[in-house]
């Protein structure tokens, strides 16, 4: 333990995500070692993310304005929304420049056994904007481990009757890596994935 | 004690700093083990599904200094694979995953029938042999029989007259007779204790034979006497979807 305020410090910065009590006080030692201006950085950052950020009002992602810079840009299709977890996994498939669509983020995955059901996530949001829209597909990006395949589960059975195309992103195997060290289930998806090769 | 190796279920994780998960598991030999995975969660990780919620796997462990660490995994059965596909059973196996680490919270206390209670109820539930709410249903009653708090759906907890009894008492421990009646007691119908008997002895043929009234009344029943006995409730158990 360390005196009042070192401590506070070192407390708040452990209840970060992913930082456990011995990184917290490597940061906190960092900070107080640190140029006074380099810190002054970081809290007037701190303070602007807080005071200018919030969610947009359409899908859910980061956004300075009340919808995101995706929502707002009218070359993006329509007709397609991609449905993820989280505002990173949006960064991530922007990344590949692969996708024109919009997002809907639904701010984590179902999990019973930590207590988030359906009604913690923005699905009931989902669900109203497709009400009455010209989406024709939705693609179910959630994350590819079991919780979010139970996620892409429970959404394919809510998505069913409104008569959309409902798609998953393919699972299957890693580029880069040898198909002998490929778990069962990874390599079931990938023959399940599997698509014909006309080239 | 080094490097050993363990059959296990894998109950619940937790992310841990980038690319890491911490990883409860029920494991045959050592009972409840929180271990570190590391780079699990990297695409390219060796570890891929294996260590995934309601995976039943054989793994070899390190001995860390306050968390033990997985160095290999096998899969052995891919139950989570099988049941996230399917939403309402999703959440029944989170109900058996989340009541297993409640039941086992006594970490490295050997707990062989928890254990396979566990993987008993998975197996059920992904081999879709009976009804999947009865499948939960009766094994939270023999995980709570496990756990030393056998309810009694015949004689009298207290006296041990024979029953059947009119009487139920969640604070008694089961049927009680109407000399030991504790204040609150509920009448459940005697067909529901005679089903809650069959869930708790895994008399399956009479089991399904039973009218889904008295399924819902067993189900309230389990639950209360679930929650009674946890100091709070289950998380997952409001979550389960019974079709
Ligand atoms: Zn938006
Ligand atoms: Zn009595």
């Amino acid at each position: 333990m360390y005196e009042g305020v070192v401590q506070d410090l070192i407390d708040e910065l452990g209840r970060l995500p992913g930082v456990g009590p011995k990184s917290a006080q490597r940061i906190a030692f960092h900070i107080l070692q640190a140029d006074p201006v380099d810190v002054r950085r970081l809290v007037d950052v701190l303070r602007e993310v807080k005071e200018r950020v919030r969610f947009c009002s359409v899908c859910g992602n980061v956004a300075e304005e009340d919808q995101c810079r995706i929502c707002r840009d009218g070359r993006r299709d329509h007709t397609v929304i991609c449905v993820v977890e989280e505002s990173k996994d949006v960064v991530a498939i922007e990344k590949t420049r692969e996708f024109r669509g919009r997002y809907h983020v639904l701010g984590g995955a179902i999990s019973p056994i930590e207590g988030i059901g359906p009604d913690n996530l923005r699905i009931k949001e989902l669900m109203v904007r497709l009400a009455d829209s010209d989406v024709t597909e939705v693609i179910l990006a959630t994350d590819p481990n079991l919780e979010g395949e139970a996620t892409a589960t429970y959404l394919a059975r809510m998505l069913k009757p409104l008569g959309l195309r409902v798609t998953r992103l393919a699972s299957g195997l890693p580029v880069g890596g040898d198909l002998e060290y490929a778990d069962e289930v990874t390599l079931g998806r990938a023959f399940e994935g599997r698509r014909s090769f006309d080239h | 004690m080094g490097l050993y190796r363990d059959e296990a279920v894998v109950l619940r994780t937790h992310k841990l700093g980038e690319a890491d998960r911490i990883v409860t598991l029920l494991t045959r030999e050592h009972g409840q083990v929180r271990a570190v995975a590391k780079g699990v969660r990297r695409t390219m990780s060796k570890f891929g599904a294996r260590l995934e919620p309601a995976m039943h796997v054989d793994l070899q462990l390190h001995t860390g200094r306050s968390l033990d660490i997985i160095t290999q995994a096998e899969t052995l059965h891919s139950y989570g694979d099988v049941l996230s596909g399917d939403y309402s059973k999703w959440t029944m196996a989170n109900a058996v995953l989340e009541t297993a680490e409640r039941f086992t919270a006594l970490v490295e206390e050997p707990a062989l029938q928890q254990f396979l209670l566990v993987v008993g109820a998975l197996r059920t539930l992904a081999e879709s042999a009976y009804d999947p709410a009865m499948v939960l249903d009766a094994f939270l009653i023999r995980s709570l029989a496990v756990g030393g708090y056998a309810p009694s759906f015949d004689a009298c907890s207290r006296c041990g007259a024979p029953g059947p009894h009119k009487w139920f008492s969640l604070a008694g421990g089961g049927s009680v007779c109407g000399e030991c009646r504790p204040p609150a007691t509920a009448t459940p119908a005697s067909e529901t204790l005679t089903l809650l008997g069959n869930l708790m002895e895994g008399d399956w043929e009479s089991a399904v034979a039973s009218e889904a009234r008295h399924q819902r009344e067993a189900h309230g029943i389990v639950a209360a006497y679930l929650s009674w006995h946890l100091e709070h409730g289950l998380r997952s158990l409001p979550l389960v979807e019974r079709t």
